[in-house]
Parts: C-alpha cells; structure tokens; sequence
C-alpha cells in the first residue's frame, strides 16, 4: 500500500544523517583511542598511524580482566537466582485467589515503586555490620532482593494468562507441585524468561552506585567501578581513558549486536501492551 | 509480533494497588465451570502451595521492605550510621532541607531535571519510532544502532562525554571546524550549561529506547486502520493526530513513567560528569544522599533526602498515571 517514493528516499537521508550524529561520539571512541598521546592531528579526522598501546596500557592497569569476571559472576548469579525464586513466586500469586495470595502481590508490588535509595543506608549499615562489605555476594543479595518485584511482575502477569490444564494433568498423574512447576510449568514461560534475563543482566551489569558503596576501597570491583578507579588514575592522559572506556563497552556490545533482535524485543515485549 | 502479556499490563505499573484490590481477571474466567474446579482443587489441597512464596519473599524483605521502613523511621532521628543508638529528632532532618540551600536546590534541580529528560527523550524518540516506522529500506539497521547506546554503561557513556565536552575535547573541536569557535566552551566547568549537557548525555544514551517502546506501539496499529485513513484523505500530520497518538498511549505511559523516574534517580552521570559541580550547579537528590552520608556521616540527613526523593517518584507516578489512564480510556 504505503510505496517508497521520492519522500521516502529524503527521509531515509535524514534518518541516516540522524543516525550519524548520533555516533559521533562513538568514532571520537574508537578514533582516539587508537592514537598515540604525542600525536598532534585534530581530534576530528581519523587517525593516521593507529596504535594499539592504549588498550594494553588501559587492560593491565585496570584490572579489566579481573572486574570482567567479578561483573560477570554477579550478574549471572544474581538473575538465575531471581529468575529461578522470582517464577516460583509468580506461579503462586498467579494461581492461587486467596485474600493472602492477592495481599502479599501488592507487598510485592510496592517495590516496583519505591526506589531503592530509601534504604539504600540502613542496608548498608546492615551489609557493613555483617562484615559483607567488599563481598560479591553483598551485590548478589541486593541484585536479587531489588529486582525481584519485577521479575515477580512480569511472570505474574504471564501466567494469569496460561491455561492451568497442563500442570494439573501433570498433577493428577501424581506429579508433586515442585516437578509440575519445574518440568511443565517452567518450560512454558520461555518468552518471559527471556525478557526477565535481558532487563535484569543489563540493568545489574551497568549498575554503578551499589557496587560504589559495597566494594569501593576493597581489592575487589565489578566493570563500572574498575572503570571508574581507572579512568581517576588517567584523568589526564584521554587517549588510554578512551581505550579503557572501549574495553569496558565491548563485551556489552558484543552480546548487544549477536542477540539484538531478542534484547530490543525483551525492551519493548516486556514493558509495553 | 507477538506480546506475551495481557494488554492491561502497562497500565498496573504506576498503581499496582487497584490491580490486587481488583483482583486477577484472567483466573476469574466466565461462568462456574472453573470455579467448580477450583473447589475441587481447594479439596484435593491447593496445587501451588504458598512456602513457593518463601525464598524470593524472604530476600525481597531482607533488602527491600525492612530498609524501606528503617529509612522511613531513621529519618525523623539523629542516627549516624556508625553506632546503633540515636535520638528522635521529629522533622528537624526536613527543615533543615528546606533551610540548606543546597539540599533545596537540588530538589527542585532534581525535578527540573527528570522533567527536561522526559520531554526531550521522549520528542525525539518518538521522531525517531515515526521516521523508523516507515518503507525506508535502512529501517532495521537503523533500530538496531539508535538502540545501541541504551545497553551502555551509563557510567561509561558519561566519562566519554566528560571528554567529549572538555576544553580540548571534541564538540568544541568540531565547533572551530565550522567556524562557530566563538561558541566554545567549558561546557561542564560552566554553571549555566553543566546540567543540560548531563540532561543531554542521558538524552543521548536513551532516546533509542522510548523510540523501541513507541516503535512497538506504532507496529501494533493494524494495517487496515491507515488504509482507511488514507482512502478518507488524510494527510500524514492529520494521520499523527488522529490515528497514531492516541493508539500510542500504552507507549505513552511506560516512557513517561520510565524516563521520569529514571530522571529523579539520576546519580552516575552527575558523578562521572562533574561529581556535582561547578558550585554545587549540578547537585541532584542522589549525588547528595551519597556526598552527606558518606562524605560528612550525616546518615539521617541524608536518609531524609532519600525519603523527599521517594515522595517525588510518588507524586509523579500517581499523577501520571492518574493523568494518562484518562488519556488512555478516551482513546480506546
């Protein structure tokens, strides 16, 4: 119906034209990281002799290496754990009407509104107390505890709307609840797992303010505070900041580009009608 | 495309309150048939047993709702984080607040803020949905890039800008390249710019995702409905008008909500940026509940900043919600 015309062919020059302004501050990235600090060219055009120093400076100096793993482990950890207890939950507030069922769902909830640094400071001072300051699992706690009441939201929501006739199938061939969630219910959710895992992984992996207070002065550090404590020591020298700065977006942007049609579908798919 | 939740989903993030009171439509069904057999269940002993509840609920509790309400309680006291007693204070924590400068400025500096990123982000993300949302042949390449920076650590993003808006850095660089050198600038030294350049880079970061939820919104309109239009005459800007928004509103109301409470939460940009300055110009709630409790060790102080700031969200959440439900019944 709608042909591609004259117009269309303007607006794919503007569009484009957009798209490249918006990646300008992506080329500077990747131009000056690139450059060695002595070089005199102009910021703008693209670097004549490249040079991979930076990024050998910036990786050993950081500990990237080391913050990379850190970051890993605690996100990996952090979403099974409310992807696993976060479904487990749902399926009983999906299932059962009861008035407890229907109350503790708003307890729940009231998470997704209240921001997190209401008690931010009593749990810190907890999470001191408890000697986990500079523990991986401190940040392992927190995740799963704030993100629960999303995840909880999500699967609640999607399983109000799945048929109940295959775990009570299962059920009446003597399956414990436990198995007919695991074997039948579970494998269902797929669709919604995958948007829980994607919101999650990224909002734990660019969290910066909770491992500032759990981890900072510690040895230990995930990607952004590694980034952070590096880009302090180098403040002056914006050429290794730069490469720094590209260690730190790669992996992110590796999973972005190989699984992108899935993680813009979980942006868009979970939140939106 | 497929969406895996109900079409009422969207709407129960700003009041989750109404949805538990209303209870849960989907399991009610039509007529008795399953109600006969959720009696039957009840007998033969509920298939999803509540200690199901028990471990998320119980981390949930630990660092969620027994913080919340020791915050809420540890405001009205003098409480300094290091020993375990402390004095009621009542509101003294709050006048002084509002007799800070500033604290009071960053409250105000704070909504300001949350306001600016939510207009700007969401005009030119939905631009963004509109031109993408078209025959244009780049349509997916251009999704999949706009939304790039969106996955990026914040923090990353603004110590990049951080040196892109240097003396020496790029923008003004490329400012003496088109001849508009006289327009250069410290952009984040300078108290009068520093807090749009950070509105800026958060606009920067995340406009390609309110364009992705109003991309999703617009691919939801049936096909038929612009041929109609388009057999009625209307014209594309007519068309916007009458067709596009209002089926939009679901979109609406996520992106508004989202970038809103985002914008009153800010911290990591104002960190990496300017770490709150030039004189305390770009001070939000966040960067200050940071600097007073773990700069000076005034916890209580800074607790009651963290209270302002979950009344804002509040506030904001429930006028939003109230204002864009109405918008959203007139639509439908």
């Amino acid at each position: 119906m709608r042909r591609y015309t004259a117009r269309t062919f303007g607006l794919e020059l503007v569009m484009l034209a957009t798209t490249l302004v918006v990646a300008f501050p992506l080329y500077i990235l990747v131009n000056l990281s690139v450059r060695s600090r002595s070089s005199t060219q102009s910021i703008l055009t693209p670097t004549t002799d490249p040079t991979f120093e930076n990024y050998r400076t910036a990786w050993e100096d950081a500990g990237l290496g080391r913050a990379l793993l850190n970051s890993t482990f605690v996100t990996v950890l952090s979403v099974a754990i409310v992807v696993v207890f976060g479904s487990l939950a749902a399926y009983t507030l999906a299932r059962v009407t009861r008035a407890w069922s229907k109350v503790t769902f708003v307890v729940v909830m009231v998470g997704l509104l209240l921001p997190f640094q209401l008690g931010m400071l009593p749990l810190y001072s907890t999470i001191r107390d408890l000697g986990l300051l500079g523990s991986l699992w401190s940040l392992v706690l927190f995740y799963a505890g704030l993100q629960m009441p999303f995840a909880i939201f999500l699967y609640t929501g999607f399983m109000r709307a799945l048929p109940s006739d295959y775990e009570e199938a299962a059920m009446l061939d003597g399956c414990s609840p436990i198995r007919a969630f695991g074997q039948v219910v579970f494998p269902l959710l797929r669709a919604i797992t995958g948007t829980v895992i994607i919101l999650n992984a990224v909002f734990i992996w660019n969290d910066f303010l909770t491992p500032l207070l759990y981890l900072s002065g510690t040895e230990t550090a995930t990607m952004p505070l590694a980034v952070s404590t590096f880009v302090a020591q180098y403040s002056s020298n914006f050429n290794v900041v730069f490469a720094g700065l590209l260690i730190g977006m790669v992996p992110v942007l590796v999973v972005y580009f190989a699984m992108q049609r899935h993680i813009i579908k979980g942006f868009s798919g979970g939140l939106k009608a | 495309m497929t969406q895996p939740l109900p079409a009422s989903t969207p709407r129960v993030t700003g009041d989750p309150g109404t949805r538990g009171a209303t209870g849960s439509p989907p399991a009610q069904g039509p007529g008795g048939q399953k109600r006969t057999r959720r009696r039957r269940r009840g007998l033969t002993g509920s298939r999803a047993p509540w200690w199901f509840l028990l471990p998320a609920l119980s981390i949930y509790v630990f660092v969620v709702i027994v913080p919340s309400l020791r915050g809420s309680v540890l405001a009205f006291t003098d409480w300094n984080g290091l020993t375990p007693d402390w004095n009621w204070v009542g509101f003294e924590n709050f006048a002084r607040i509002w007799e800070t400068e500033i604290a009071r400025d960053a409250v105000v500096r704070t909504v300001v803020i949350a306001v600016a990123v939510t207009v700007v982000q969401n005009g030119i993300g939905l631009l963004l949905a509109l031109g993408v949302n078209t025959r244009i042949k780049s349509r997916n390449l251009l999704r999949v890039f706009l939304f790039a920076p969106a996955v990026l650590t914040p923090l990353v993003v603004a110590y990049l800008w951080r040196n892109l808006l240097a003396p020496t850095g790029a923008v003004n660089a490329l400012l003496d390249a088109v001849g508009l050198d006289s327009w250069q600038r410290a952009w984040l030294g300078d108290s009068d710019t520093a807090m749009w350049m950070i509105v800026g880079i958060v606009v920067w970061q995340f406009a390609g995702y309110s364009m992705v939820i109003f991309l999703a919104g617009l691919q939801g309109i049936p096909e038929e409905i612009y041929e109609a239009a388009e057999l009625d005459g209307a014209r594309s800007v007519r068309r916007f008008f009458s067709i596009e928004l209002p089926l939009l509103a679901p979109a609406v109301t996520i992106n508004l909500m989202l970038s809103i409470i985002g914008g009153i939460k800010l911290f990591d940009q104002v960190y990496a940026t300017t770490g709150g300055g030039p004189a305390n110009s770009t001070e939000t709630l966040s960067t200050l509940i940071y600097r007073y409790a773990f700069n000076s060790g005034q916890f209580s102080f800074a607790i009651a900043m963290a209270v302002v700031l979950t009344i804002l969200v509040s506030v904001f959440a429930f006028a939003q919600y109230a204002v864009l439900r109405r918008g959203e019944r007139r639509a439908s």
